[in-house]
C-alpha cells in the first residue's frame, strides 16, 4: 500500500501520521527544529523560508492554541497566513470538505495545515490533491479525531531530547485518557520508532482502547506501578465531556487513582521529566504543585513546539534541507 | 414462447446436476433438461458451448433505494444492475424513505419493479412501524401486499420486550423475522471492527460482543416463541459459533453472510478508504477465515450482495462520516465463485465431501438462498419458473466503477480482476439480458 505522506523519492510530502515515517525523516524534523529554536530568541525572529508562500489554517474543530502555534510557526519562516475557522463558515453553510479545499487551491495555496474532528480527514485531503494532481499543495495534519498530532508527537520527542538526549535508555509513561488522545498514539509510535525500549500505557480499562499490546505498549492500570523508575511522563488532558458518565464517574475519583501528585512523582527517576500537551486541568489529571514544578516542562514544549512546526512546514515546503 | 438452450454445463444445485446438458423452456418454465419433450421445436436457441448454465441469482438483500432515495439509485438502474449480475430474485430491505411499514408503499413497489419486468422483488416490511421499535407492524396486510418476511434493517429493537411480542405475533402466523445481530448500545456509533487496527487509526469500534450478544438474546426469544429467524450478515467468527450451536440445538434459524465479507478484512481500510466502510464492518482474519470455513461446513445457508448504493458526495468525505455501504448486485456471483476459488476449490482437493466448488458457490446464492426466503426460485427441475443465468466461469474482467450499471458506484473491489462473468440473463423464460461486447461465444 502507498504510503500517502511520502512521495515516491520517499521525501516528506504531507505530514499525517509518524507512523511508518522513516526514524531518518523524524531524525530529520527534529534536527531542524533545533536550528530553529534559537531564531526565537532574537530580535528579528524571522528566517525567509517561506517567503511568498500561503499557509492555510482550516480548523474544523477549535483550537486556539494549536492553531496559533501554527500560524507563530509560519510567521517566523515568512509565509502569508491564512486563518479559517470552517466549523463557522464553509461546514455551516453546506459546503462540503473538498469543495473547501478546491476553493483555497485555487487561490493558490501551498501548504493546508488541517485540524479536523474525524479520524483520517487529512488523508481524505492529500488524496484529493494527489488525484487533482496538485502535489505541490502539502497537508500537516493538526490533529484528525483520537488518530494523531504527528506535530505534537514530534515536539514532544523534541522535548525528551533535549532533556534526556538518548532514546535507547528511556522508559516513557504515558497517562490518562488513551482511548480518545490522538496525543498518546502519536507518541507511541515516535517513541518506538525512535528506540524508547519501554513505552506505557498507564489509565483505568475504561480509558484504554484494546490492542495497546501490538503497538509496542507495556498497559498499566495502576499508576503507582505504572509510574515506577520512569523517565519521562507524559500525562494527557482529560475532557471534560469525559469526567462524568460511564466512562469515569467523577473527576475528583479520577485525581485520587490517576492524578500525578509529587507523592506519586516521587515513584518515578529522581530526574523524570513531566510533559503535558496543554491545556492542563489542574487538580483533574496533575497537581498544580507538579505543573508548576522543577521537573515540569511543559512551557518549554511549547517553546519547541514553533521550532518542531516551522521545521515540519519548511521541510515540506522544500525550502530547507 | 420456446427456447433451447444448447451445449451448456448445467450446474443446478439443488437437484444435484453439474453436466453438458441442454435446457428447454416452454412458456416460461423448464420443459425438460437433457432430452428434448415430445414436439418441442424451439423458437428461439442459445448456444451456451463454454458457458454454465445455472438458475438464476437469488439475492437475500439488494438496496434498490425507491422510495425516498432515488438520488442515490433508482428501481431502473438497479433492476438493470441485477440483471447484469445474474440476479433473477432479490430480497429487498425495508429501510426506505418512508419505511416499507404500510401495505400501500409495498403494492406500489412490487408494482413498480414488475412494469420493469426484470428481477422478481420480494420486499421485506418493517417489523416495527417506521423501524422505531415501538410499535409492530400491520404483519398480515403487508404479506398480502407482498412481503416475504419483516426485518428491522439497520435498526435494532431497543426494548427487548417489544422484540419479544414481535417474534410472538409473527410466529403467529408463521412469519420470518430477519435480523441483522446488533447490540442497541454496545458499539453503536462504531465505524470499525473493534481491534488493533481501529485503536491505531483512532476509529470508533463495534466490537464482536455487539453481535455476540444480540445473538444470545435473539436465540432465548427464539426458544420463547419458536419463531423463525434469519440472521442477516453476520460477521464474527464467535456470532458462527453461536449460530452453529442454535442449529444443532434446532432453533428454527438460518444465517446469510454479505459477499464483500466473504474476503475482505479490516486491514482493507488501508489509509482510511471510505470504500471499505461497511455495516457491519470488515473483521478480522480470523473472523474471515470462520466465514469461508461457515459457508464450507454449512453453518452459514446463503451469500448475499448486502447491495447499498451510495452517492459519490456521501462517500467523498471522511472515513466516520462517509456513509456506510458498498454496491454488489453485480460483483456477487464473482464473489461467490472467488470463495470457490479460494476456499471450497482446497478443501474439494484435501478430500471434502459432496459437490465440486462451482456448485457449492452457487447454492449459496441460488437454491440455499431461496429455501431461507421460502421462494420457489433458484433451481431448475422440469417445472420451475425459467430464470436462469448464462455466465462463462473462465472470464476475467476488472471491476470499474464507472462500467457498473447499478447508480452504486462504490465497493472496495474496484480495480480487482474477477472471475466469472454474466453472458445472459433470463427471467421467466425471456431473455432480459445480453451482454453486448466481451468473450460471448456461440
Amino acid at each position: 500500500m502507498l504510503n500517502p505522506q511520502l512521495n515516491k523519492n520517499g521525501e516528506l510530502q504531507h505530514l499525517l501520521t509518524i507512523e511508518g515515517l522513516p526514524k531518518a525523516i523524524v531524525n530529520h524534523i527534529l534536527d531542524t527544529a533545533s536550528s530553529f529554536v534559537s531564531i526565537s530568541d532574537r530580535e528579528v525572529k524571522k528566517v525567509p523560508l517561506m517567503r511568498g508562500k500561503s499557509v492555510f489554517n482550516l480548523f474544523f474543530e477549535n483550537s486556539t492554541r494549536t492553531r496559533t502555534t501554527f500560524e507563530i510557526a509560519s510567521k517566523r519562516l515568512s509565509a502569508d497566513v491564512i486563518n479559517l475557522n470552517i466549523s463557522a463558515s464553509s461546514a455551516s453553510k453546506g459546503e462540503s470538505l473538498l469543495d473547501t479545499i478546491d476553493n483555497l487551491a485555487a487561490m493558490h495555496a501551498d501548504m493546508f495545515v488541517v485540524r479536523h474532528a474525524q479520524s483520517g480527514a487529512p488523508y481524505l485531503i492529500a488524496k484529493h490533491l494527489i488525484d487533482t494532481r496538485q502535489s505541490h499543495v502539502h497537508v500537516v495534519n493538526a490533529g484528525d479525531g483520537r488518530h494523531a498530532h504527528p506535530t505534537q508527537g514530534l515536539l514532544d520527542m523534541y522535548t525528551i531530547r533535549h532533556y534526556k538526549k538518548d532514546f535507547t535508555n528511556l522508559t516513557v509513561a504515558i497517562v490518562g485518557d488513551i482511548l480518545h488522545s490522538r496525543v498518546a498514539r502519536s507518541d507511541i509510535h515516535a517513541l518506538t520508532t525512535l528506540g524508547v525500549p519501554e513505552v506505557r500505557a498507564i489509565g483505568p480499562h475504561t480509558l484504554l482502547p484494546g490492542g495497546l499490546e501490538q503497538m509496542g505498549v507495556r498497559v498499566f492500570t495502576n499508576m503507582d506501578e505504572g509510574l515506577k523508575g520512569v523517565d519521562v511522563i507524559i500525562m494527557l488532558r482529560l475532557q471534560s465531556e469525559r469526567m462524568s458518565g460511564a466512562l469515569l464517574p467523577s473527576a475528583q475519583e479520577y485525581f485520587k487513582s490517576y492524578g500525578l501528585t509529587p507523592e506519586r512523582l516521587a515513584l518515578a527517576k529522581p530526574d523524570a521529566i513531566v510533559m503535558h500537551p496543554g491545556p492542563m486541568n489542574r487538580g483533574v489529571e496533575i497537581d498544580s504543585a507538579v505543573a508548576d514544578g522543577a521537573q515540569a516542562v511543559i512551557l518549554p514544549q511549547v517553546t519547541f513546539g514553533i521550532a518542531v512546526r516551522m521545521a515540519v512546514m519548511s521541510i515540506l515546503a522544500g525550502t530547507h534541507g | 414462447m420456446k427456447l433451447h438452450i444448447k451445449n451448456g454445463r448445467l450446474v443446478d444445485p439443488k437437484n444435484n446436476i453439474d453436466a453438458l446438458r441442454d435446457l428447454f423452456i416452454v412458456d416460461g418454465v423448464v420443459a425438460a433438461a437433457g432430452e428434448a419433450p415430445a414436439g418441442f421445436v424451439a423458437d428461439r436457441t442459445i448456444d451456451a458451448a463454454g458457458l454454465v448454465v445455472a438458475p438464476g441469482l437469488v439475492d437475500l438483500s439488494a438496496r434498490l433505494r425507491e422510495p425516498g432515495y432515488e438520488y442515490k439509485a433508482t428501481l431502473e438502474s438497479e433492476m438493470q444492475a441485477a440483471m447484469q449480475g445474474g440476479v433473477t430474485s432479490l430480497v429487498c430491505p425495508p429501510d426506505t424513505d418512508p419505511v416499507l411499514d404500510e401495505p400501500g408503499l409495498v403494492e406500489m413497489l412490487k408494482h413498480r419493479a414488475r412494469s420493469l419486468n426484470q428481477a422478481h422483488v420480494h420486499p421485506l416490511g418493517a417489523l416495527t412501524m417506521g423501524l422505531k421499535g415501538r410499535a409492530l407492524t400491520e404483519m398480515a396486510e403487508l404479506t398480502e401486499a407482498g412481503c416475504i418476511g419483516f426485518a428491522q434493517a439497520e435498526e435494532p429493537v431497543e426494548d427487548t420486550n417489544v422484540l419479544l411480542r414481535a417474534l410472538q405475533y409473527a410466529k403467529t402466523f408463521e412469519y420470518t423475522v430477519w435480523l441483522r445481530p446488533q447490540d442497541a448500545h454496545i458499539g453503536r456509533g462504531g465505524i470499525a471492527h473493534a481491534g488493533p487496527l481501529a485503536s491505531r487509526l483512532g476509529l470508533a469500534g463495534v466490537p464482536v460482543m455487539s453481535e455476540t450478544i444480540a445473538l444470545h438474546t435473539i436465540f432465548e426469544l427464539v426458544r420463547a416463541t419458536g419463531a423463525r429467524v434469519h440472521l442477516c450478515r453476520v460477521s464474527s467468527a464467535a456470532g458462527i459459533e453461536l449460530v452453529r450451536a442454535a442449529k444443532k440445538e434446532g432453533l428454527p434459524v438460518t444465517c446469510d453472510v454479505g459477499a464483500h465479507h466473504i474476503h475482505m478484512t479490516d486491514a482493507d481500510i488501508g489509509f482510511f478508504d471510505s470504500n471499505a466502510r461497511v455495516t457491519p464492518p470488515f473483521r478480522g482474519q480470523r473472523d474471515r477465515e470462520a466465514i469461508r470455513a461457515g459457508l464450507y461446513d454449512g453453518v452459514i445457508d446463503a451469500i448475499c450482495s448486502d447491495h447499498t448504493p451510495v452517492d459519490a458526495d456521501e462517500k467523498l468525505l471522511p472515513f466516520g462520516e462517509a456513509s456506510p455501504g458498498a454496491t454488489g448486485l453485480e460483483l456477487l456471483l464473482s464473489l461467490a465463485l472467488k470463495w470457490a476459488d479460494d476456499y471450497a476449490a482446497g478443501q474439494y482437493r484435501s478430500g471434502g465431501a459432496g459437490a465440486g466448488p462451482l456448485s457449492r458457490a452457487l447454492a449459496k446464492v441460488t437454491c440455499d438462498a431461496a429455501r431461507v426466503a421460502g421462494l420457489a426460485a433458484g433451481q431448475l427441475a422440469p417445472g420451475a419458473a425459467a430464470d436462469i443465468v448464462l455466465f462463462d466461469p473462465a472470464a476475467r474482467w476488472t471491476v470499474d466503477a464507472q462500467a457498473l450499471a447499478s447508480q452504486g458506484k462504490h465497493t472496495p473491489f474496484v480495480g480487482y480482476e474477477m472471475t466469472g462473468q454474466v453472458v445472459v440473463t433470463i427471467v421467466a423464460g425471456r431473455v432480459a439480458y445480453q451482454r453486448k461486447s466481451g468473450p460471448v461465444r456461440g
